[in-house]
């Protein structure tokens, strides 16, 4: 017999015990996959281009918006290549269901987000389209969305001038990003600003938001500052930032829900490294004549250490792999059902950070056992003392 | 039967510290799974108390229709006025219809364990007729703004949670200075406000309406009336809803939320704690099989056996239960905590671990040990008598 089939037949000796002992695990290794993509959500302030981008707010709040005569002032700086702008259009689909729409600048909002392509036609018509929206890939084929089509889509903040809040756009392009990452977050729905400037009976003029493409990232935090201080004291001061700090804050706001996913995480590893630690820690005991016999034999105390400690190993490593696996599943079945709104499922990252949890896992349960094993007495175990 | 039963249970439990390691397992496994129930509903449940503690049934809010927050929502000057004076809205002491008309705008202010990033706070311009529609709220530190000063007045909860607003402090919105002059309390949503009066936001926000109108009703038919009288005017395109359902409303999609993320997380931990729970019961029987022969060989039958095997499984996960719920109670409640409204502003509110959510937690404890204690209890009852016997 192998020393790796003796670790085998070891574990399956008691097959009930292996069966639940693994069980737990897998439990738990489901549980931190599926936690710890929500939290990389949370704390990950996810990447994008990093800070090529500024978003410039109004100080007050990104709700209050910004008077557009701003543009040109901010084209002017030094090192700005391109200033798109977007409104919050309030977009509400049929039932009360929320759109992320923005009123935006076609050609500029090409311009300044590189990473989101489309075929230049469907740009122009957007650009040329009065009524015209576009779509990303993964919301459009969500609603069953096609190019051509009449979108019906209600504001719930910006009524036209005939008073009413249900509006309706021509779906000239659907976009589609351009890496992994960006192809998930092809969301959002673009209608033109010019029209909506003109058609809706509440605000003229005006962005929430304006967005500075920069020559060189390096020159961010000077030309954040620039931009700020060029509107300190007016009715409308700014606050910009990069657009990975922005992302950061907006997440934030969500509040202290990364710290209790980390309280949860918390709990069940503790009660996950009791419940695991004991089943070994048992099954080393019951064993302890064995193990008396398996160094009378000639087994050095290393190899004896080296055997509690591998089953340990194989315990958590099984249990742990297989947890991840289901929690990839999972995450992906909720990803798919949700039209990738949420996205659970883990990633490299977390399959990462599991595996070392595996690995400090065994670690931990594994090597209070495997010691008294390698310190065992013969005499004195083979006396049952 | 019941007093064999006892009797043998009573040795059981006499004999736990001797096995006290597989025994921790069950209560360390459950208080887990308690510990972790328990908080994240008393989080779900602090959040809608807020909320619903807000609003009164007699009191309406108008806003534009099809809004769903009043951040959504305005209304011009024209309508304003015109939705103050409407029948069906109760006259206060002064002869004047109890209405106050509010513009609800938005500011930044930093969290205190943040440096750089806002967290958005509403501010909320109101008439004078606000306080007397809102009889809880009382200012319970320096002073009210004085109206047509750039004065504000911080609710208790931002004072909780966020730097910058405190009595004295100058905030800054839209190029002017805003000096906070009093703190108040009210125990609902509104502590996490800064309030102010409304026509001072008017000029500095460069608006002459308001967001919404809330009004206080004339009696049992004061609804209805409003309702008609807003119908009857074309000017007016706009939903008339009681005050306390339209806070009832935006605790639903945060409760369904943590409601799935709590579902989750025990069914999974649950199912954990069972194996666990499982394997403890097994080992304890397997470790006292002579034990249990010798019972059966002196008399006693198989059943009391069984149920003294599944009264050690509940004691114990009731233990664990117990301990969980303890462990949520002392680390969880009464935290002050905030996230994101219906309003897109922040609401801070407190964990409650109430009786009832303890009482739900212990019974899933007691159902996790029934299932953990069931099957190794009925191989307890079958062990073979004389194989048992001869085992060494």
């Amino acid at each position: 017999m192998t020393r790796t089939g003796f670790v085998v037949a070891n574990l399956f000796r008691k097959r009930t015990r292996t069966i639940l002992t693994l069980l737990s695990v897998i439990m738990a290794f489901l549980l931190f996959g599926l936690l710890q993509s929500i939290n990389s959500i949370f704390s990950a302030g996810q990447n994008f281009v990093g800070a090529t981008r500024l978003m410039t707010q109004a100080r007050v709040s990104f709700t209050q918006p910004l008077p557009l005569s701003m543009l040109p002032k901010l084209e002017a700086i030094a090192g700005v290549a391109r200033v798109g702008y977007s409104q919050w259009f309030g977009g509400v689909w049929q039932d009360n269901t929320p759109i992320f729409a923005f009123a935006v600048d076609p050609l500029r909002q090409r311009d300044v987000y590189p990473e989101y392509t489309m075929p230049e036609a469907q740009w122009q018509a957007f650009a040329n389209t009065r009524t015209a929206m576009i779509a990303g890939k993964v919301i459009a084929d969500k609603y069953g969305w096609k190019v051509g089509q009449k979108i019906p889509l209600a504001s719930n903040i910006y009524p036209q001038k005939n008073g009413s809040k249900a509006w309706a756009f021509d779906l000239v392009g659907i976009y589609d990003g351009t890496t992994e990452d960006t192809k998930k977050l092809a969301q959002n729905v673009f209608i033109n600003h010019d029209y909506f400037d003109e058609a809706n009976a509440f605000v003229k003029g005006r962005a929430n938001f304006f967005i500075l493409k920069l020559a060189d990232g390096n020159q961010a935090q000077a030309i954040s500052k620039t931009v700020d201080a060029m509107f300190e004291n007016s009715p409308d001061e700014t606050k910009t930032q990069t657009e990975k700090d922005f992302n950061l804050g907006f997440v934030k706001q969500i509040g202290d829900i990364a710290l209790i996913v980390r309280w949860i995480l918390f709990a069940v590893f503790f009660t996950l490294l009791l419940v695991v630690g004991n089943t070994m820690a048992q099954s080393v005991r019951e064993r302890i004549p064995e193990l008396a016999v398996l160094k009378t034999l000639g087994f050095s105390d290393g190899a004896v250490l080296a055997f509690v400690f591998a089953e340990a190993l194989a315990l958590c490593l099984c249990g742990g792999l297989i947890g991840l696996a289901l929690a990839t599943l999972a995450g992906a079945m909720v990803e798919k059902r949700s039209g990738g709104q949420f996205q659970l499922s883990p990633d490299f990252k977390v399959w990462l950070l599991g595996v070392a949890a595996i690995l400090i896992m065994s670690i931990v349960v594994g090597l209070l056992p495997a010691l008294r094993a390698r310190r065992l007495r013969i005499v004195d175990a083979l006396a049952g003392r | 039967m019941f007093t064999q039963a006892l009797a043998i249970t009573g040795i059981n439990i006499k004999s736990i510290p001797e096995r006290w390691a597989t025994s921790l397992v069950i209560v360390i496994g459950l208080a887990g799974v308690v510990a972790v129930f328990t908080a994240l509903l008393a989080m779900a449940n602090g959040f809608s108390s807020t909320l619903r503690a807000t609003g009164r049934q007699d009191a309406v809010i108008i806003m534009r229709g099809g809004s769903d927050a009043e951040l959504n929502s305005g209304l011009d000057r024209e309508q304003t006025d015109l939705l103050k004076q409407l029948p069906g809205i109760r006259l206060g002491a002064d002869g004047k219809p109890e209405s106050s008309a509010e513009m609800m705008v938005i500011a930044e202010l930093i969290r205190k364990d943040d440096t750089k990033n806002g967290a958005n706070i509403t501010v909320r311009g109101v008439d004078p007729a606000a306080f007397t529609l809102r009889p809880n709220l009382k200012i319970v530190a320096g002073r009210n703004f004085t109206p047509g000063l750039r004065e504000l007045i911080v609710g208790a909860g931002v004072l909780r949670q966020f730097q910058g607003a405190e009595i004295g402090k100058v905030v800054r919105m839209r190029g002017s200075d805003w000096t906070v002059v009093g703190a108040f309390e009210s125990g609902d949503a509104h502590d996490s406000e800064l309030w102010t009066d409304i026509n001072v936001a008017r000029t500095t926000f460069g608006r002459s309406g308001s967001s919404s109108i809330l009004a206080a009703l004339d009696g049992a038919g004061g609804l209805d009336q409003l309702k008609a009288g807003v119908a009857a005017d074309p000017r007016l395109n706009v939903d008339v809803v009681r005050e306390q359902d339209y806070f009832n409303g935006q605790t639903k999609q945060f409760r369904a939320t943590i409601g799935f993320l709590a579902g989750i997380v025990t069914l999974i931990m649950g199912l954990g704690a069972v194996f666990a729970a499982l394997n403890s019961m097994y080992a304890a029987v397997a470790a006292r099989g002579k034990e249990i022969a010798t019972l059966r060989a002196i008399g006693f039958g198989g059943t009391p056996v069984l149920l003294s095997v599944m009264a050690e499984a509940l004691l114990l996960a009731l233990v664990g239960g117990i301990l969980g719920a303890l462990i949520a109670y002392v680390l969880f409640n009464n935290v002050s905590v905030s996230t994101l409204g219906q309003n897109f502003t922040q609401v801070v509110f407190n964990f409650k671990v109430t009786p009832q959510l303890v009482v739900r937690g212990l019974v899933i404890a007691v159902l996790i040990g029934m299932i953990g204690g069931f099957l190794p209890a009925l191989r307890a009852a079958r062990l073979p008598v004389t194989t048992s016997l001869r085992e060494n």
